[in-house]
């Protein structure tokens, strides 16, 4: 019987989330026996392979291209968790929600107090992908199964949910393992 | 009159003064009830909600109510743990509260209270207010985003400090604290010695310059969930 | 500062004593004349009344007829009730936006008018209606507006416009309004004819406890809504520690859909302040305060010329119609635009010069009121009954009515109904008959009690209303069949969320998510699982909140939930992609794409 798959991607996030999957240390020995990574920075798997029992997800969606990665996901995996506070409330990205998008341009790219941008340019090439008006939290863009809060949630978070996802156990995390930083 | 009042909370029979409220005769017989806005020492502001409790069948806040002889007070129950919960959701969703970075994480009453009601993320859509930070201060900082109106420091200021740094203003979602100064908290005569630079359960009202001064796992709440010092004290 | 802000402000003070507590008064007078409480201005009133500058801005920024910034000369206020919505007020929105060249919430460039919504102002049953600062307008079409925009533009003064007069009092040139009483059925009690003085006379001939044991005979209960009853409250508060009390009525109706006590105002003042004089002789109060909501501010002069009418006949003043020693006086304090101060300890506080939040509860106002005395408060139609339970005795007064709610009661109707107007009616009687009498026959539901009460459907029309049935404080709302009861439990729901005084988080943010699932569920977006989140939020916010407010507002919401469910579930769709159907990926790149010059390549249009 093949192994359930596992799918992970880091949207408006800083990996660390993902470093912190890398915590579980040895056990990721174990991990990989009860399961296969597909799409996933992991193992730089870059589009989906097939049908995918969890997706982790980190990060919120700040711009299009994330919102096109989760609804990918979405579509792919029996499974979804929001991993970490900027994929559960949209986190540190999520401050400028309440500023204006043109506002945080000429911020970040004109007017910020450690800009060096003589030409004055925004950057525009339609590689880019254009931001959303505001950091959205997973769940708002599509429909999340769980919530794993942290910044990051620990390694023990990480594997304690993952274990009772695929060993059929309700997720009952302790005390000690819900925090939100 | 007799100087004792007996009454029970879920069953278990408390025993209190005349005078006290069911939240103080409750935390002397060493049975928590929830509560954000509740400051020993302070004028109960009953604004939190938190701490509501059934007695006699009557929805009320513990930390207002007197209690009453013979009164039947239901407190830890799966209906008002719900309540409890939405109320906390309620709280993280109509502010900015970036956990990750506030200094007070870890130690913050608000969390702690999250924590101990299992909430691992709120239920409703985050509203996202535009809340004003005052960093003018050269000791203090407010940072409006975290403020879950609990009165604290609107009463400390102005009951124990005699100074009325802090009012409420505005009304609806739009109520804030607001300092006594056409603009900014530098323009008060606030200290950070005062006594209302010490109450707020978030990190709202921070002193500059501490910091993540305690280590992870050494915090107020990392380890023990809010209340436990009150139910270490149970009889 | 300017010199003239602050002598202006330095009399203001003095004329109020330059007490803290008559805040309201001196606040209300700064904005009158200066348009705005500037920085400057709270500055000097916190130095002229020996306060915190931040005392007086809680006070400022708490009343939406007061304000920080300068607003216009005129401030023109168009009621967005949704009654005033049925009977058209949108286009009447429009039609003043176009005829002034600005938005609501905006000034005109010269700086004369200002255009603003506000809340029930009392005037369902005359819709669309707008203050003009103090003046009413009633009945207003698109060419209304365009007739009273160039008035108002040749003068710039609401008191100089031209309208025709309303019936009774209203034509009285203390009130020179064009408001209409539509009293359509006059009851044995409040309407009929009445000897007045009788009551006070028989009152005065009795001990006080005496007239308490009247008022309890006759099982008066309060009209207001919650139905306390009346004899007992009047009873603790002359019980009360203390040798000073008051009695305060409220006159700040404020219920979405309510104007009866408009009409008392305006038609039974005397029987009014009759009842308060008697209330006074039984609880032992010499003074009174007639709390009057910022927006009747037209009958103002009116009450004080009545007032001023019973002093020069001894029925107010010293050892009142020669009997010695009771003393009693009555006082209007204005409100400034705030339903919460309909929370009888809301009133209290805005009476003491504060922010009108509810006091916490022990001690009840019979205890510690108005200025931390004993005080009683009641509503302008218990208070009416009052003489009338003196003059002809507690026996007659329950010969009508059901066997819980004797006598009469009086409804305001308005909504989908051929006539509208103030009915006074026996309790008892059946949502049917009503419905017959209003001209509504074929109403789809019925709010009875305001937003606060409940909206009901026909299933619930053969009910009756009373205080053991359909309670109601007087407010009845018909929907005729074409009405989207979702559409209106929201927007009775944006009442609430207006008027919440922010003091607990249940109302404060509990009212604003509701309001945003009901949206949501509007907009087409709504799941089957969201009327579940609405049914729990609803009664977690009904449970905790800390006054009648929050534990009420969400009524709307749960009683459509109840007896209009259909008109949700069809609204829902359960979604099977897994998608949110609240995220609109348009919506969220538009400003972007604005931005860039350049349209998303990922989510092609």
């Amino acid at each position: 019987m093949s192994k359930p798959k596992v799918a992970t991607a880091s949207l408006a996030g800083c990996f660390g989330c993902h470093m912190s999957v890398l915590d579980i240390d040895e056990r990721i020995l174990k991990l990989i026996e009860l399961v296969d990574f597909d799409k996933s920075p992991v193992d730089d798997i870059k589009e989906f392979t097939g049908r995918c029992a969890v997706g982790l997800i980190e990060g919120g969606c700040a711009n299009e291209e994330n919102v096109r990665v989760l609804q990918d996901f979405r579509r792919h995996c029996d499974v979804l968790i929001s991993v970490g506070d900027c994929a559960t409330m949209g986190g540190i990205p999520a401050m400028r929600n309440n500023i204006p998008l043109k506002e945080c341009l000429d911020e970040a790219y004109l007017n910020g107090p450690t800009v060096y941008n003589p030409s004055g340019i925004i950057p525009n090439d339609k590689e880019i992908p254009l931001c959303l008006d505001k950091v959205y939290p997973c769940h708002e863009v599509v429909k999340i199964d769980y919530h794993m809060p942290g910044c990051p949630p620990s390694a023990d978070t990480i594997w304690q949910t993952l274990v009772a996802l695929l060993t059929n156990k309700p997720v009952d995390l302790p005390y000690e393992l819900i925090k939100y930083d | 009159m007799s100087d004792q009042i007996t009454f029970t909370i879920d069953g278990v029979e408390v025993k209190g003064k005349p005078g006290q409220t069911i939240l103080e005769a409750a935390d002397a017989a060493g049975i928590y009830i929830p509560r954000l806005c509740f400051m020993k020492d302070l004028i109960p502001h009953g604004s939190c909600r938190v701490c509501t409790v059934f007695i006699n069948g009557r929805p009320q806040a513990a930390c207002t109510q007197p209690i009453t002889e013979g009164a039947i007070v239901e407190n830890d129950t799966a209906e008002l743990k719900e309540h409890r919960k939405n109320i906390i959701d309620m709280l993280f969703v109509e502010g900015n509260h970036f956990c990750m970075f506030c200094e007070k994480s870890g130690n913050c009453e608000l969390q702690a209270m999250a924590y101990r009601l299992g909430i691992s993320a709120p239920k409703y859509p985050y509203l996202f207010p535009k809340r004003d930070v005052d960093a003018t201060h050269p000791d203090i900082l407010i940072d409006r985003n975290r403020c879950i109106l609990c009165g604290r420091c609107v009463e400390a200021s102005r009951d124990v400090d005699k100074k009325t740094i802090f009012e409420f203003v505005g009304r609806g979602a739009d109520k804030k604290v607001a300092v006594n100064a056409n603009a900014d908290l530098k323009d008060t005569d606030f200290k950070a010695t005062d006594k209302a630079a010490d109450v707020c359960p978030v990190g709202c009202i921070i002193k500059k310059r501490v910091g993540f001064a305690i280590p992870v796992g050494q915090r107020k709440y990392d380890t023990k969930p809010i209340g436990s010092d009150i139910e270490a004290g149970k009889k | 500062m300017s010199v003239n802000l602050t002598s202006a402000i330095k009399e203001i003070c003095k004329f109020c004593g330059n007490d803290r507590t008559r805040m309201m008064d001196i606040v209300r007078a700064v904005q009158q004349q200066f348009g705005q409480v500037s920085d400057e201005a709270m500055n000097y009133i916190a130095k002229c009344v020996n306060c915190h500058r931040v005392e007086v801005e809680s006070v400022v920024s708490f009343y939406v007829f007061l304000s920080k910034k300068q607003k216009g000369g005129v401030v023109i206020r168009l009621c967005n009730d949704v009654v005033d919505k049925m009977s058209g007020s949108e286009v009447v929105a429009e039609a003043f936006e176009k005829e002034l060249g600005i938005k609501f919430g905006q000034t005109t460039p010269d700086g004369k008018i200002t255009l603003e919504y506000a809340p029930c102002i009392g005037m369902c049953d005359q819709s669309p209606a707008a203050l003009f600062n103090d003046e009413i307008i009633t009945y207003l079409s698109t060419d209304k507006v365009k007739e009273v925009v160039a008035d108002i533009k040749k003068h710039y003064d609401p008191s100089k416009l031209k309208h025709r007069l309303g019936d009774g009092h209203n034509a009285d040139e203390l009130v020179h309004s064009c408001v209409h009483n539509n009293i359509r059925n006059k009851g044995r009690v409040i309407f009929a004819e009445f000897k007045p003085e009788a009551g006070l006379k028989n009152a005065l001939a009795m001990s006080s406890v005496e007239v308490i044991n009247e008022v309890k005979n006759a099982r008066l209960r309060g009209r207001g809504g919650a139905g306390f009853p009346t004899g007992m409250k009047w009873q603790f508060t002359r019980g009360a520690a203390g040798e000073k009390k008051y009695i305060i009525c409220n006159a700040d109706e404020g219920e979405p859909g309510t104007f009866k006590d408009r009409v008392l105002l305006t038609e039974r003042a005397d029987m009014l302040f009759e009842g308060m004089t008697i209330g006074g002789y039984a609880i032992g109060a010499d003074e009174g305060i007639l709390y009057l909501r910022g927006e009747y501010a037209y009958l103002r002069k009116f009450l004080e010329k009545v007032l001023a009418d019973r002093r020069s006949r001894n029925l107010l003043g010293k050892d009142i119609l020669g009997k010695k020693g009771f003393n009693f006086d009555v006082r209007i304090q204005m409100g400034a635009g705030a339903y919460i101060c309909g929370e009888e300890t809301s009133l209290i506080s805005s009476c003491e010069g504060l922010r009108g939040d509810p006091k916490t509860r022990p001690p009840f106002p019979a205890q510690k009121g108005y200025l931390g005395k004993p005080t009683s408060v009641n509503n302008v139609e218990t208070l009416c009954c009052v003489p009338r339970v003196l003059e002809m005795g507690a026996a007659w007064f329950v010969e009508v009515g059901s066997a819980g709610s004797p006598s009469t009661k009086l409804l305001s109707v308005s909504g989908d109904c051929k006539q509208p107007g103030v009915y006074e009616i026996p309790f008892g009687v059946k949502v049917s008959e009503l419905l017959k009498m209003v001209g509504a026959e074929d109403a789809q539901a019925l709010l009875i009690g305001g937003p606060s009460g409940q909206i009901v459907g026909s299933a619930d029309f053969q009910r009756t209303i009373c205080y053991d049935d359909l309670a109601t404080g007087g407010a009845v709302v018909v929907f005729g069949p074409e009405r989207d009861m979702v559409a209106v439990a929201a927007d009775y729901m944006e009442f609430f969320v207006e008027e919440s005084c922010g003091y607990c988080t249940p109302c404060r943010a509990g009212n604003v998510l509701l309001k945003k699932y009901l949206d949501k569920i509007l907009t087409g977006c709504g799941e089957p699982e969201d009327l579940d989140i609405l049914q729990k939020l609803g009664e977690s916010v009904k449970i905790t909140s800390r006054c009648g407010l929050g534990q009420t507002s969400p009524n709307p919401v749960l009683t459509t939930l109840k007896n209009f469910r259909k008109s949700y579930e069809t609204k829902v769709k359960k979604t099977t992609n897994g998608m949110q159907p609240t995220f609109d990926i348009r919506k969220a790149v538009k400003g972007a794409e604005t931005i860039a010059k350049r349209d998303s390549v990922i989510f092609v249009k």
